[in-house]
């Protein structure tokens, strides 16, 4: 089992083992609880509504990419990754904030990208360098939206 | 004892970051299918007939522009190349492979451009130009069919292992290698798109979303922009080994050039 792996496995089994780990590649600080980032990225307020859009547009997070979410009215949805439909029943917010900031800390082989992730990448596109996919804004968005999908 | 465990795990835990290449990940030899399987059936029928396939086009303008001689007056292609003399038909499925004069590994592409600099006395051909790919096409359509096979023993090898590299490396903001979508997610859906095992064999290839007709490189840089990586030059030597790589690693497969892709 890869280190992050046993990490993530020991914070569900003994949260308190983990309890206040810090993850430095981050764009900003946050605190890892157990298997989740219980505080806002920044302290902002997130918007469902807008999170929504985050979630669906193809310029932004686009994470219709990967996963389907029943309530949506959206044609072609995928299924690289679980389908999202009830999300907010199994997840909390802070760990849906942390599966989508830096998911690749917890399962080290996954193909969902650490949207929130600046450091130790490489040949990283021009267009992007040095900032993250999605800014702390549209992270507590999708959490805010995530969240109110209940079955 | 289980107390050291648990606590190594803790500490590799904390500094623990995740790797710099994919897991090694491989297809089985029997599950190795070419790109088309996963297309639509429209566009499956669109590659199949000749008289519909836009990447005809291209390759009858290669095919013209290698039995015309050229204004400067010098040997046309097919003068060197006819069906008893350096016959074509099927060298497209060996390649990339080892040029003995500089020692490069060279694609069709480079060797069309080799044999216009060394036996023509002509300017290299831009890349992505229509005579270019005009030219790689009907060269590639010479091998329709044709099984890929290429050799990666002696100095290719050194491609071939740079060529497996960048397969398995994560890279761009997305942190993402080849392998993780075209080895591990195959079969899955990316939205419109039937994640395909990323073989080369299709290419050059019309893409209905360039609306034009376009080479493996130009693919391999949009599957590198698509995780937000800085995509490589065309031609680079990267891309060339990459080719190899890919080659290799759909041994067996059918040539399909000119296909026809979404
Ligand atoms: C390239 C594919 C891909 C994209 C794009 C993607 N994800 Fe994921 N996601 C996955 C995979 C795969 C998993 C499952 C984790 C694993 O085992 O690898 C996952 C897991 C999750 C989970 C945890 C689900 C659960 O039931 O525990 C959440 C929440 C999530 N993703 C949200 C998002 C959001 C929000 C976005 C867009 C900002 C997004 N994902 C974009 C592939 C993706
Ligand atoms: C996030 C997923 C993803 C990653 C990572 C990725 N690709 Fe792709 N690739 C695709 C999709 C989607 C397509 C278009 C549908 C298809 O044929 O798979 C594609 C197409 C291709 C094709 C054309 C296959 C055909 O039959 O038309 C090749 C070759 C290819 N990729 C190679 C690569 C290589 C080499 C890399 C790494 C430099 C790479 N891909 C990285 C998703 C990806």
């Amino acid at each position: 089992m890869k280190p992050a792996a046993a990490a993530a496995l020991l914070c569900l089994l003994v949260p308190s083992a983990c309890n206040q780990a810090s993850n430095d590649r981050l764009a900003s600080p946050v605190t890892i609880v157990g298997d989740a980032v219980p505080a806002p990225l920044e302290g902002r307020q997130g918007d469902a509504q807008r999170g929504q859009q985050v979630f669906t547009s193809r310029d932004s997070g686009h994470c219709l990419l990967c996963h389907q979410l029943a309530s949506l009215d959206a044609e072609f949805q995928g299924n690289v990754g679980p389908p999202l439909t009830g999300i907010g029943d199994r997840l909390d917010a802070g760990q849906i904030r942390y599966r989508i900031i830096d998911a690749q800390t917890i399962w080290p082989d996954t193909v969902m990208p650490s949207y929130y992730r600046t450091d130790g990448l490489r040949q990283v596109g021009e267009a992007y360098k040095g900032a993250p996919a999605l800014n702390a804004q549209e992270v507590e968005d999708l959490v805010a939206f995530l969240e109110t999908q209940t079955d | 004892m289980r107390r050291l465990v648990a606590l190594a795990l803790l500490l590799s835990a904390c500094g623990g970051q995740s790797g710099e290449y994919a897991q090694q990940s491989q297809i089985p030899p029997e599950a190795i299918q070419s790109g088309y399987t996963f297309l639509q059936p429209e566009t499956q029928a669109l590659q199949d007939d000749d008289f519909a396939n836009p990447g005809f086009l291209w390759v009858d303008k290669g095919e013209t522009l290698f039995n015309q001689i050229p204004e400067t007056g010098a040997p046309a292609c097919a003068s060197c190349h006819a069906a008893d003399n350096r016959p074509l038909s099927g060298v497209a499925a060996h390649y990339p492979v080892m040029d003995e004069e500089t020692g490069k590994l060279m694609n069709i592409e480079a060797r069309i451009n080799a044999c216009r600099e060394r036996h023509q006395d002509l300017a290299p051909l831009d890349h992505e130009s229509d005579a270019l790919l005009g030219l790689t096409a009907y060269v590639a359509s010479l091998a329709r069919g044709v099984p890929i096979s290429v050799n990666i023993d002696g100095p290719a090898r050194n491609y071939y292992e740079a060529g497996k590299d960048y397969f398995f490396l994560r890279k761009g903001q997305f942190n993402l290698a080849c392998s993780q979508c075209h080895n591990d997610n195959w079969g899955k859906k990316l939205r419109g798109d039937t994640i395909s095992q990323g073989h080369g064999n299709a290419f050059p290839a019309y893409r209905m979303e360039w609306q034009t007709f376009g080479s493996l490189h130009r693919r391999l840089r949009d599957c590198d922009s698509g995780i937000r990586a800085e995509p490589l030059d065309y031609g680079s030597a990267t891309y060339m080994a990459v080719e190899l790589y890919l080659a290799k690693r759909a041994e067996g497969l059918a040539m399909e050039s000119p296909g026809v892709r979404r």
